[in-house]
């Protein structure tokens, strides 16, 4: 029983395993580095501009009064692109998931995709060429009729490039994130469910009511999250659309700036102090982001060991 | 080409919890031996570790010895995959690589660990492994098509096919009929008939009629209830076994009285 | 009881509305709508709201009158809904329509394809918007920097990415480095395209020197975006080889990498490649990271690792912003379009082989 024929193995194989199995956890580690290292590089590029003399940053009054506008500017046109991309996108999803026929449903979801598919510089292009000029005279007759309100305070830009043309660009781009995601989710409601509300006498809509909407909650808060994470750092439909300016209410003229425009827009002719401003610019965008996105993955996980979709 | 297996004071584990324990089961050359019991008695669990299976399980573990010619399975600097080219396993669904050929399957076991094979060699190691499955006559004029392109039937025989090429002394085979139509099943198990001249066969089967008609011998698992560990009933000649138990558990189950 | 040929009246059938319903307040709704257009001015997309509005109410408030209140709320939802649906197809139509009008004239252009912007000026565009002589420059430096920059980054996102995936899927087993791997994949996909720019220069700041902008730079920043696309297509990809294969392989005496190489991977390849191809399509649009990464060159540059690179879509971006003849912003307007054409029939090319590799290569069941 001394010698065991089975111990004379391949040894080269075994070794095989090692490498192989080693260069797949670097890989995977690699991109924990890299994300460490995204941070790290962001804050060292950043705190030059963090810690400057107020004097010296643009505005003559420090980097926080420099952000400031611009952050509520970047939520601005991420709310009016939210408002109105959520209730089309779950409209749509209903639509695809509940009301068209079988056999177009998988196609229609294929068109809605088109839209994620054309580039943001495309839909910035159009937004500055197209439906600011069309969008104008709209603008005219809200600020005549309720100018009074003063999101709609007058005089209306002749050009349309305002921040609500470019919020009504951003929820086109966001609507296809939503969509896509609410549709899944509504497609994985448990066929016993809305089952059950039909044959207590339901109709489709209040099958939804009972059945799908209820079971798609978590999914859907987690689809808009994603999407205002998407909005908030979308550069291209607001660069090219909006006329930017400083900090204004009215959403009908130009001015307002979000910070992924100001970097695009000033970042390429930048130099010294500049550049560091901007990277610090670049680093709110950054946690404001990361923090969306982290909520909207964690209330995803924790709704995944009930959703029974396994 | 085939080895005894002697096992001694096998305790299985799934990290913590005890799924079977304490089997003493002898099981010779040349012969097929069954494996019957209720759902969950751990006759599936039992058999993996024949071949090192259950291992692949993230926590799962084994104390005790598992002998094959007297070559403990589980010493000390043995490697699990040289225990898997000597005791060749065929399972419950059939599972033919979707990517390869009829003749790749077969072949499967020598090309994937890259063994250098003349052409005329591996020919001959096709056939004689389809000849060996009773698949030779109904795919020698197909060989290159895929492997999923055959019935629920031939596909099980190509995976038994695909085991023998690997030329094991051992063949365990976990409930190798029960995703198969009776008509298949009776294929594989007139093939199992041939095998025992070869090799060592270990079937698990939920049918007991099938163990009434194919092995020599049969070990019936038990278990006493949900969370407990399973056990080695009674081990004896089939026809012991079925006509004439010596434990009382055994003879309930035989005669249908649970499971 | 007298068998009649009329609709037969059952206890089933009464209190609906009859079926042409729908259609005879359609039809109502669009001459009504028209009229009220002719007195406020007539414009086509008014008349379609009006109409869909007008449809809306009277559909439903004859629904509420004749088949009471749960139908009439049922038959708002169905109106809503495919409301919405149309709304959603409004801007993908009024998009697709635009670069085509606005691009076809540039992307016909003789030279379009082949020239790029080195020399052209103001006063050659000066002179195409106010003689009428050709509009010069082309997209072809363009292209090549798009063609180079994307390549380079697939090169560098794809093993990453996939031994990331296989990492996950074979070893991760819910170990803390996965579930943190995986966690942090997911929220990688969310990092604005900008900030992925300024990390790529930031980086190559610090460790070549300040003012680096090349192709190189750009390819980084692309990869940032690309690699969490890829992982995750490629995890979805190998979780969806049966682990019954896996089995078959190790019991056969088949070491766990070669399993993996020889057959879990090669049974997972259609996806994994219909997803790298997504990933490309996804990226080879982006322009921001670009924009701070490479800067912006007018002439061809086929040097990754050396000086400033153009792409189509800062092409695109800079052609409308900065327009090469400040006076006349026309040609450089028909440029960017059809360079916005190309990017698009680009990016469904690229969609479209997604589709066709995941069928080329998917594990054939010939019978």
């Amino acid at each position: 029983m001394t010698t065991n024929s089975l111990t004379t193995s391949q040894g080269a194989g075994r070794a095989g395993d090692k490498v192989f199995s080693g260069a797949a956890m670097a890989a995977g580690c690699l991109i924990l580095a890299v994300l460490f290292g995204v941070a790290l590089f962001l804050v060292v590029q950043a705190i030059p501009a963090l810690t400057a003399p107020p004097a010296d940053i643009q505005g003559g009054h420090g980097f926080f009064a420099y952000i400031a506008p611009i952050v509520v500017g970047t939520l601005i046109a991420a709310v009016i692109a939210l408002v109105i991309a959520t209730p089309v996108a779950i409209g749509v999803a209903l639509f695809i998931s509940h009301y068209a026929p079988r056999r177009l449903a998988a196609g229609l979801g294929y068109v809605v995709d088109l839209l994620a598919a054309i580039p943001s510089v495309v839909y910035g292009a159009w937004g500055a060429a197209f439906l600011a000029k069309e969008i104008s005279p709209a603008y005219d007759w809200l600020a005549t009729y309720l100018g009074w309100i003063p999101i709609f305070e007058g005089p209306a830009s002749a050009t349309g490039k305002t921040i609500l043309t470019a919020g009504i660009v951003l929820s086109v781009m966001v609507l296809p994130i939503i969509t896509s995601l609410s549709r899944e989710i509504f497609l994985q409601t448990p066929k016993l469910h809305e089952e059950a509300a039909l044959a207590l006498g339901a109709t489709r809509w209040e099958m939804i009511k009972m059945a799908v909407l209820p079971f798609g909650r978590p999914g859907i808060i987690s689809a808009i999250m994603l999407g205002l994470g998407r909005a908030l750092g979308e550069t291209m439909a607001v660069a090219l659309v909006l006329s930017s300016g400083v900090l204004t209410a009215s959403l009908i003229q130009s001015g307002n700036q979000t910070i992924a425009a100001e970097i695009a827009l000033n970042f390429p002719e930048a130099s010294g102090l500049k550049v560091n401003t901007l990277i610090a610019a670049g680093l709110v965008l950054f946690v404001i982001t990361l923090g969306v996105n982290m909520i909207a993955r964690w209330i995803i996980t924790r709704h995944k060991e009930f959703s029974g979709a396994n | 080409m085939s080895k005894r297996i002697d096992v001694k004071d096998l305790n299985v584990y799934y990290g913590n919890f005890l799924a079977v324990e304490d089997v003493n089961i002898n099981i010779q050359a040349k012969s097929v031996t069954a494996f019957i019991g209720p759902s969950g008695c751990g006759k599936s669990t039992f058999l993996r570790t024949l071949n090192r299976m259950h291992e692949v399980l993230p926590g799962a573990r084994v104390e005790g010895e598992v002998l094959l010619d007297g070559d403990n399975l589980y010493g000390p600097g043995v490697d699990p995959v040289t225990v898997r080219t000597q005791v060749g396993m065929v399972f419950q669904r059939p599972n033919p690589f979707p990517t390869m050929s009829i003749r790749d399957n077969v072949l499967a076991g020598v090309k994937l660990n890259n063994k250098k094979i003349s052409k005329g060699a591996a020919d001959a190691l096709v056939e004689k492994s389809l000849v060996g499955a009773n698949l030779w006559n109904e795919v020698k004029d197909r060989l290159d098509k895929p492997g999923s392109g055959l019935s629920g039937g031939q596909q099980q025989r190509l995976c038994i096919a695909r085991a023998i090429a690997v030329e094991p002394q051992v063949i365990l085979m976990d409930e190798p009929c029960s995703a198969l139509d009776p008509i298949s099943t009776l294929a594989v198990e007139d093939l199992i008939n041939e095998l025992k001249d070869q090799y060592t066969v270990v079937i698990v089967t939920h049918n007991m009629q099938q163990a009434a008609r194919v092995s020599d011998k049969t070990a019936f698992f038990n278990i006493a209830g949900t969370g407990k560990p399973g056990k080695l009933i009674e081990f004896a000649d089939t026809t012991s076994i079925f006509n004439n138990p010596s434990q009382k558990a055994t003879e309930d189950y035989v005669s249908g009285r649970f499971g | 009881m007298t068998a009649t040929v009329a609709r037969k009246r059952s206890a089933l059938t009464k209190g609906q509305l009859p079926k042409f319903a729908p259609y005879i307040v359609l039809a109502v709704a669009l001459v009504v709508a028209a009229a009220i257009m002719a007195l406020i001015g007539f414009n086509a997309f008014g008349w379609g709201i009006v109409a869909a509005i007008l449809f809306a109410v009277g559909l439903v408030s004859w629904s509420g009158a004749v088949e009471g209140a749960r139908k009439a709320k049922d038959k708002l939802a169905t109106c809503l809904v495919v409301g919405a649906f149309l709304i959603a197809l409004l801007p993908l139509i009024s998009v697709i329509v635009t670069v085509l009008i606005n691009g076809i004239p540039g992307l016909i252009t003789p030279g379009f394809l082949g020239t790029s912007m080195n020399g052209v000026t103001g006063a050659f565009d000066n002179k195409a918007a106010e003689e009428g002589a050709p509009v010069l420059g082309g997209i072809y430096h363009a292209l090549m920097g798009t063609i180079q920059i994307t390549l380079l980054a697939t090169v560098i996102s794809v093993p990453v990415g996939l031994l990331t995936s296989i990492y996950l899927v074979e070893y991760g087993n819910d170990r803390p480095l996965a579930r943190a791997i995986t966690f942090f994949v997911d929220v990688m996909t969310g990092i604005p395209s900008i900030v992925a720019g300024l990390f790529a220069a930031a980086f190559f700041f610090a460790i070549v020197g300040p003012g680096t902008k090349t192709g190189a730079v750009a390819a980084v920043a692309l990869s940032v975006l690309m690699i969490p696309v890829v992982v995750r297509s490629s995890e979805e990809m190998l979780k969806i080889v049966p682990n019954e294969l896996r089995e078959a392989s190790y019991a056969l005496g088949v070491r766990k990498w070669r399993t993996i190489t020889k057959v879990v991977i090669p049974t997972a390849i259609s996806g994994i490649a219909s997803g790298v191809t997504l990933a490309i399509a996804r990226v080879i649009g982006e322009t921001a990271p670009i924009l701070v990464t490479a800067g912006f060159a007018t002439t061809i540059n086929n040097n990754v690792f050396g000086g400033w690179m153009a792409s189509l879509p800062t092409f695109i971006y800079t052609q409308i912003l900065n327009p090469t003849s400040p006076s006349n912003p026309g040609p450089s307007d028909q440029r960017a379009w059809g360079a916005a054409l190309v990017l698009i029939i680009l990016v469904m090319l690229l969609n479209l082989g997604a589709r066709l590799i995941a069928r080329m290569f998917a594990p054939k069941t010939g019978r």
